[in-house]
């Protein structure tokens, strides 16, 4: 009998019933014996300079107000950023360490009270007097800084063969610039944490996507040794890469329950989340490409141009999809960034793929159009023998395939090449390619069966709502064979093992990984115990099978809590790795997708409305098909979201973006997503890791939004090049 | 928030002094519970009138109808009357909002809330609207959704509602009363007021006067098409919204009501565009030319110049959905 729970299996989310009831505990729902003591961020209004006065004393006496934190009475911190030989997610951030203002809504105070309203009445009693000094707050093509290194350990320019003369000999040639703007990761939870101090130990409950770095930035903030620092995240209400590091309100909280010895609690608000946690930059892409009359790419370029925040070293590597997507003769992939005084700029779901898709996939639909060609058509065309980035083979490459099976399901046949007129609304059809890189990150995990057959697993992982607890239930389920409601997963906690964390699209292949092999070593224990039992002596251990809770060995068998009592008596644990091994460095991976979008444009207004998605994806073996759909149904509403709709409005005269909320800066809603169609291509990659499984958390965002632009493309043959693509950019240009 | 006093009013009549401009109605608190947490209203004192005995609707003489001013947006929409007499009105109000604000939102509320202007909502910014006299982030800054008719220098905000645009297409009007108990009426299109150079004043309310009541005429002859033009498809305000009441006779123009949402510090009754339109025959070149008489001393700001073009093609579009010419009538 198959288990329900096996990997692969649409299984409900376990952690479902919880977070509908509202039994999760998220960070600031963590209970307490006694009410923490609440904290709110005084902001600052200007993008650089100095605290020249801060008078607090009307604060101080406000109603409830315990304490008003400053530069001038926190505890000590070591400097933000150092030190400097480490990872920006474990240097210092330190939080009112000094006068010095590094960006508009930059905490200069933090007021804590004895309730959310007292704190925040009297934080607008602190006056802050500044003096501003002189500050660059846009970034665009001038950006010259070559970076370091990008995020993901790429490099910053690459260049293969001769990009010049491929170009200037190409029969069809295409130099278009596209930008992208700021955007807000938008997680539904705000960053929130709750800290609680007795003098000797910091409890921190957050809401972050890695857990050890939170330990070790603490420590490296706070001056506190490690060990005296427990981070506990078991809920995060989404992060998408704003929370891979901790960030501006859980140093303030701790400095806040530091400094009182009392637990505080600060919740960012949602128009603080906007400068107080991380954002993407926005970017400037210049791309050119050469190809033959007949459609075959020759050269490729692309140049990106971004922000980078003043003291924060984070480089989006913006030009990924044109180093690996497509073959070519030439290629150059250049990054140069400009440093400004913003808030931190840092990775938002698919960093590079995201917003590199969106303009080099419609830059690769320009040049189909340019040759004559069918945009499907063109990228068959041109796929590549090996990665044109880095020269090495494919692990698996599955894109074709996926534009193939795509194409036949959404009826790219019934494509009219002019577009299509349907009363008064223009109806075009759109693809993109979808590509992203394949990750496996250093995990590790333990896990106990007890003697009543309850099967333990713990590992410092978190699950940001991506369904980490589901699909590990289901890896422990499957290859012991028990039930899931005899298994229980233990994330989330700094006392655990060290795991892989979420980020990258890593977590489950990694986290996962490490689980199946301490089942492995467990079931080795169970074996052996068995071994020894007079009764199995003459059965068939060859043949050995874990199912219903009981090793299975030819016509005999045995219940796995009798092993356990035997070996135990209490209960059996193992221990379980994973670490990246030879293929990684030999191969390149990647997840794939190809992705279709049918919008309606209206003629009178301009407004854009999508009528259908629909995604092929191979990421090798699907852990859940429930969870997986949901994972890339997010990324491509995402998708959509980019192409016609976000955009955080950055007013450069003070560094501020303005629509800092859900009315203004605007998500794709409900009545903005047609039906989507998701189909998985499963194809498990043994090169990628144990479970044959690959990364699909930013998988469809790095596409959906072009699919969607070039169907505005094809419905009113007008090429938008600055995203997001607003009704204002094509009313005028309208057929 | 800044600490307040609270008081629940059990009866319009116990309206008196405690009325002031120091003071503000409390009723669905949708918006003003909101800017009293940014501290944009400071009202030393609420006075919570959700109690009063104001959210009927009631039939009025000559087909008229009486809808009080705690009657929900969701109530107001859903209302068998209004569907059937005044879809312009229901349209406009489920154009609006989320089902959740418009349960909550009231008749009196909503015509009093408060722009959406950027820099009105961060107070770490310039506003004349918030601080008379600070300057106007706007003008120089982000105005994608400010107005292109009737601003002023100090001021270029946009009145938000839906449902205004719809009752001044529909002539219809508002019963005030003062802490004296002394009553008004006024239409709908005389309560909002241009900015002018007191831009804090969104409308003619004196200190302490309440709407207790909003009057709908009965309907004119004609189709109602309510038009909401956004960037996104739910809970987004109006770039431009239209709402036209048409009736032709023989292909000629003999009855047309035509009001803008979005694009001025009131919802803006097309006068011009009417008069334009009054009696000639109902083709494509009459509403082009209906429109641009509308819209002759409209004016940009930079980010929001495409709302003259947006606001042109949408009344055309409507214009064209009311007589009946594209078959595809749209709410």
């Amino acid at each position: 009998m198959m288990n329900p729970a096996a990997i692969g299996q649409p299984f409900d989310r376990v952690d479902g019933p919880l977070k509908v009831s509202g039994a999760a505990t998220y960070a600031a729902e963590h209970p307490l014996d006694h009410q923490p003591l609440v904290g709110w961020i005084v902001e600052a209004t200007i993008p650089a300079g100095r605290i020249k006065a801060l008078e607090t004393s009307a604060a101080e006496a406000s109603a409830g107000v315990v304490a008003v934190l400053t530069h001038r009475n926190s505890p000590s911190q070591v400097p933000f950023g150092e030190p400097d030989d480490e990872g920006r997610f474990t240097q210092s951030r330190a939080m009112l360490g000094s006068d010095h203002i590094r960006y508009h809504g930059f905490p200069v105070a933090l007021v804590i009270a004895d309730t959310l309203a007292n704190a925040r009445h009297a934080a607008g009693l602190v006056e802050v007097t500044c003096e501003p000094a002189d500050a660059v707050t846009a970034a665009g093509e001038e950006a010259d800084e070559k970076p370091d290194e990008l995020d993901g350990g790429l490099e910053a320019d690459i260049t293969r063969g001769d990009f010049e003369q491929a170009y200037s000999s190409a029969e069809v040639t295409l130099d278009v610039t596209y930008s992208t703007p700021n955007q807000a990761a938008a997680a539904m939870e705000p960053h929130a944490t709750m800290a609680v101090y007795d003098g000797n130990e910091l409890w921190v409950y957050t809401s972050v996507q890695l857990i050890g770095p939170a330990v070790q930035v603490l420590a490296n903030t706070l001056k506190l040794n490690p060990d005296r620092i427990r981070v506990l995240s078991p809920y995060i209400g989404g992060g998408f890469g704003s929370k891979l590091g901790l960030h501006n309100e859980a140093i303030l909280a701790c400095l806040g329950a530091m400094y009182l010895e009392r637990p505080v609690k600060v919740v960012q608000h949602r128009r603080q989340v906007f400068h107080n946690a991380p954002h993407r930059g926005n970017s400037v892409q210049r791309i050119r490409l050469g190809a033959s009359r007949d459609g075959k790419l020759q050269a490729i370029s692309h140049e990106s141009f971004m922000p980078t925040a003043r003291g924060y070293a984070f480089a989006e590597p913006s030009g990924a999809p044109a180093r690996t997507t497509y073959r070519t003769d030439a290629l150059v992939s250049r990054h140069r960034v400009k440093t400004v005084d913003m808030s931190l700029i840092d990775s938002c779901r698919a960093p590079g793929h995201a917003i590199g898709s969106l303009a080099f996939e419609s830059a690769i639909d320009e040049m189909a159009y340019r040759c004559g060609q069918d945009p499907v058509e063109f990228r068959l065309a041109n796929m590549p023998e090996k990665d044109p980035g880095s020269g090495k083979p494919f692990s698996s490459h599955d894109l074709a395939e996926c534009l193939r099976e795509g194409a036949a399901r959404f009826g790219w046949g019934k494509r009219q090449p002019q577009g299509e007129v349907r009363g008064r609304q223009l109806v075009g059809y759109g693809v993109a390619s979808t590509i992203r890189m394949n990750i496996l990150v250093k995990s590790k995990t333990r896990i106990r069966l007890s003697a009543d057959g309850t099967l333990t697993a713990w590992a410092n992982m978190t699950d940001i709502g991506t369904g980490t607890y589901t699909i590990l239930t289901q890896v422990a389920a499957d290859l012991l064979g028990l039930p899931a409601e005899r298994i229980e997963i233990e994330l989330g906690d700094s006392a655990y093992p060290a795991s892989c964390g979420s980020g990258g699209s890593f977590g489950a292949g990694s986290s996962g990984s490490a689980l199946r092999d301490a089942c492995l070593r467990l079931r080795e224990k169970l074996v052996e115990i068995a071994r020894k039992q007079e009764s199995l002596k003459d059965a068939d251990f060859d043949g050995a099978l874990f199912e219903g809770g009981k090793l299975v060995l030819g016509s005999k068998q045995v219940s796995l809590t009798e092993l356990v009592r035997q070996g135990g008596p209490d209960y059996l644990e193992a221990d379980g790795k994973v670490a990246p091994g030879e293929d990684r460095g030999k191969y390149s991976q990647h997840s794939y997708g190809a992705q279709f979008a049918e919008v309606h444009v209206d003629r009178d207004t301009g407004e854009v409305r999508v009528q259908r998605l629909l995604g092929v994806f191979s990421a090798g073996r699907i852990l859940n098909r429930k969870t997986a759909r949901s994972q890339l149904l997010g990324g491509m509403v995402w998708g959509v979201s980019y192409a016609l709709l976000e955009e955080l409005m950055l007013d450069e005269r003070y560094g501020a973006f303005m629509n800092r909320d859900f009315a203004e800066y605007h998500l794709a809603v409900n009545r903005d997503i047609p039906e989507v169609e998701i189909h998985f291509r499963e194809q498990p990659d043994m090169r990628s890791n144990p479970l044959g499984s690959k990364g699909i958390g930013e998988l469809s965002i790095s596409g959906a939004g072009a699919a969607v632009a070039n169907a505005v493309y094809h419905a009113t043959g007008v090429r938008v090049r600055d995203f997001p693509i607003t009704l204002d950019k094509l009313l005028e240009q309208l057929p | 928030m800044r600490p307040f006093d609270y008081q629940r009013i059990g009866a319009v009549e116990e309206i008196g002094a405690q009325a002031s401009d120091r003071a503000s109605f409390l009723a669905g608190g949708t918006n003003l519970v909101d800017l009293m947490k940014h501290e944009i209203e400071t009202p030393e004192q609420l006075l919570d009138i959700s109690r009063l005995d104001l959210a009927r609707i009631e039939d009025g003489e000559d087909g008229s109808l009486q809808v009080g001013t705690l009657v929900t947006n969701t109530a107001l929409a859903s209302d068998a009357r209004v569907r059937q007499r005044w879809p312009l009105l229901s349209a406009a109000l489920l154009a609006g909002a989320t089902a959740q604000l418009r349960n909550r939102a009231t008749t009196g509320g909503n015509l009093l809330q408060r722009t959406r202007c950027y820099y009105f909502y961060d107070t770490a910014r310039p506003c004349n609207k918030r601080n008379p006299g600070e300057g106007c982030g706007a003008f120089s800054g982000h105005n994608r959704i400010h107005a292109i008719l009737g601003a002023s220098e100090q001021c270029i905000a946009t009145h938000p509602s839906d449902m205004a645009v719809a009752m001044v297409a529909l002539d219809a009007g508002v019963r005030l009363r003062a802490p004296d108990g002394s009553e008004r009426e006024l239409p709908v299109e005389e309560l909002h007021r241009l900015p002018g150079d007191e831009p804090q004043r969104d409308t003619v309310l004196a200190p302490g006067e309440l709407i207790t009541w909003v009057h709908l005429p009965a309907p004119p002859p004609g189709r109602q098409v309510y038009r909401k033009v956004r960037d996104r498809s739910s809970y987004a305000f109006a770039l431009v919204s239209v709402g036209v009441i048409l009736a032709l006779k023989d292909g000629t123009v003999s009855s047309v009501r035509i009001a803008f949402g979005g694009v001025a510090h009131k919802p803006w009754r097309a006068r011009k565009a009417e008069a334009a339109l009054q009696g000639r025959p109902a083709t494509e070149e009459a509403f082009l030319k209906a429109a641009n008489a509308e819209l002759a001393d409209a004016k940009g700001y930079g980010g929001n110049d495409f709302k003259i073009p947006l606001a042109r093609r949408t009344l055309v579009a409507v214009l064209r959905d009311a007589a009946g010419k594209t078959g595809e009538a749209r709410a």
